[in-house]
């Protein structure tokens, strides 16, 4: 058997991290940390993704996280990103629990289609909800750690680190699961369920887990967000939104923990260059580089790093 | 005359303007699989396309009355011209793969969409709101209705009428009954099912730029106008079950009566309610009100 090198591989990345943020500009720090929250949620979808089921509605959960983050820091004045990472975690992972024993029965485009139908119903709740900001939504505090507000040329820096800390801690954990008999059920669900059933795993009970495991990972992904970018909106449960992180998921690949953070990053670098360049294509650009990923990388980006078996 | 007429008024032009709007889309759905992301980018193509070469023939002086053939012109052009190069140049190389990959790749094209449209037509807004106010108003319980809304109502029931009348009662639709049901050996009974598909493919879109057509004089045509419609139509086309044409009848109705009396009665519920619907559907009758029961593939 191969030794396993992930563990390696996601201690290497944190370390590069916590260097090289030092030296990197502010823009470049907030993609990263918003590259950490977006792949977070993709780490989860992924989970999902690998048995089967593309969730269309994962943003539910993001926003979720976000406002569970928001109402923390506006409520109560908790700003710390952990506590408030903590929180996303729990809310979204309570609401999947629940939402989950309706979910794990669909299958294919029925269960997009549902988790999309619940996003929007998040999304129709808020956008209404005068207390919360309506649609222009809120501003959160700037973040603060064990309760140290750190100064104002340190904040990103140290976000981003709590960041990276938390998400590879949730990348290495994932990657543990997916080493569990109950984890490596997912693609043999794909493949074929009833011999899943036969074996005498329950079908069901893997996608409930899998599905809270996904929500808990976009619910810290919200909150993340939220301490990021200082401002949260009902927009983060709309269904482009959601789009946005199977874009991701495709563009990333199934393959390894670390692709959704590659993916995420390549795809806000991506943003970034085609927002400068032209402003008002930049959408198109994104499109193309979808369809691109489509054709060529049906596998994901993870798939140019992994050597061809020889036949 | 009591609020409920009122509401039943409102909710009759906007079931109207649903059905228009989704119709498309459960046909496209129908008869390819294919859940169209693009339908919205579509609707959006046709309100630009109304919108601009209305203003172009109100502006030149010609009939007032004729701007409805215009709006109508509007429409078959973006999606002669569109769904054609769509179909052939790129969806057709697709239907081998899975069908929310195919979801995605029209995902892609509506994002290749949305900048497309604002290339040709630019960000700033498009008005042209003679055409609304071109028939005068009738009086419904002492409120004055746009006689305009009449003519969304009549061109729904035409294009119901007209859809349900091509497939139940003349040959395309037996052949098309043929090719959603088995399209390979429709194919090996010599059934020409890619003219069908690029057919099926743009009468769809067609339909999507038709409702954004008519709808473009009774609003701003602003970028991002597609965005909503997208879902909107998704959740009247699954309450009435994918590929369902009753079905997207039922659905319109349904969430066009439900947001009347929910914006009448209680306005914060309104998004909440349509799609609280289309969740409840979905747990109880996954294929729709009107789905048919799928064989079990193993």
């Amino acid at each position: 058997m191969k030794p396993d090198r992930t563990p390696l591989l996601l201690g290497a990345v944190l370390a590069a991290v916590i260097v090289a943020g030092l030296a990197l500009p502010q823009w470049l720090l907030f993609i990263l940390t918003i590259a950490c929250a977006q792949g977070l949620v993709v780490l989860g979808l992924n989970l999902l993704i690998r048995a089967g089921l593309v969730s269309f509605g994962q943003a539910l959960f993001y926003c979720i996280g976000a406002y569970a983050a928001g109402g923390l820091s506006r409520g109560f004045g908790i700003s710390d990103v952990f506590v408030q990472m903590a929180a996303g975690i729990a809310s979204a992972a309570i609401v999947a629990f629940l939402l989950g024993f309706l979910l794990a029965r669909y299958r294919g485009i029925f269960f997009g289609l549902l988790s999309l139908a619940l996003s929007m119903i998040f999304y129709g709740l808020i956008v209404k909800s005068e207390t919360l900001g309506s649609t222009d939504g809120f501003n959160v505090a700037k973040a603060t750690l064990f309760g140290v507000r750190p100064g104002e040329a340190w904040v990103r820096y140290s976000v981003l680190v709590a960041a990276a800390c938390v998400t590879l801690a949730a990348a290495f954990l994932t990657h543990r699961y997916l080493k569990t008999p109950l984890g490596g059920l997912a693609p043999a669900i794909k493949d074929n369920e009833i011999r899943v059933e036969y074996m005498g795993a329950s079908v069901r009970y893997a996608i409930h887990v899998n599905y809270v495991i996904a929500a808990a990972l976009a619910g810290a992904g919200g909150a993340l967000a939220a301490s990021t970018v200082g401002h949260i909106d009902p927009e983060m449960s709309y269904w482009t939104t959601s789009g946005e992180f199977v874009f991701i998921a495709i563009l990333s690949g199934t393959g390894s923990v670390v692709a959704p953070f590659l993916g995420a990053f390549i795809f806000g670098a991506i943003r970034t260059m085609a927002y400068d360049l032209s402003p008002n294509t930049w959408q198109m650009s994104m499109g193309i580089v979808l369809l691109a990923a489509i054709v060529f990388l049906p596998d994901g980006l993870w798939s140019l790093f992994v050597r061809r078996r020889s036949a | 005359m009591s609020q409920l007429s009122l509401v039943l008024v409102d909710g009759v032009i906007y079931s109207a303007w649903l059905f228009i709007a989704a119709v498309g889309l459960t046909l496209v759905y129908g008869v390819m699989k294919i859940l169209n992301v693009t339908h919205g980018s579509f609707y959006a193509l046709g309100a630009y396309a109304g919108a601009s070469l209305t203003g172009a023939w109100l502006a030149k002086g010609y009939p007032p009355m004729l701007s409805y053939a215009v709006l109508l012109a509007g429409a078959l052009l973006v999606s002669l011209v569109v769904a054609p190069v769509i179909e052939r140049g790129l969806l057709r190389f697709m239907y081998a793969k899975d069908e929310v990959v195919i979801l995605l790749v029209t995902y892609a094209l509506f994002l290749v969409l949305e900048d497309a449209i604002k290339l040709v037509w630019g960000v700033n807004p498009y008005f042209v709101a003679e055409p609304y106010a071109l028939l005068g108003s009738f009086e419904v319980g002492g409120l004055k209705y746009p006689t305009y809304n009449l003519i969304l109502v009549g061109l729904a029931l035409v294009l119901a009428a007209g859809l349900a009348w091509v497939l139940r009662a003349t040959r395309v639709g037996k052949l098309l009954a043929a090719v959603i049901h088995d399209p390979e050996m429709s194919r090996a009974l010599g059934v020409n099912v890619d003219r069908f598909y690029l057919v099926t493919f743009t009468l769809g879109c067609f339909l999507a730029a038709l409702g954004g057509s008519f709808t473009a004089p009774t609003v701003s045509v602003v970028p991002g106008l597609g965005v909503d419609v997208i879902v909107l139509s998704f959740a009247v086309v699954v309450i009435g079950g994918l590929g369902s044409l009753p079905g997207a009848a039922l659905g319109a109705a349904i969430v066009g009566l439900l947001r009347s009396v929910s914006v009448h009665y209680l306005p914060q519920v309104e998004l909440f309610v349509i799609y609280s619907v289309m969740a409840l559907v979905l747990a109880f009758r996954p294929r729709g009100l009107f789905g048919l029961a799928e064989p079990r593939k193993i």
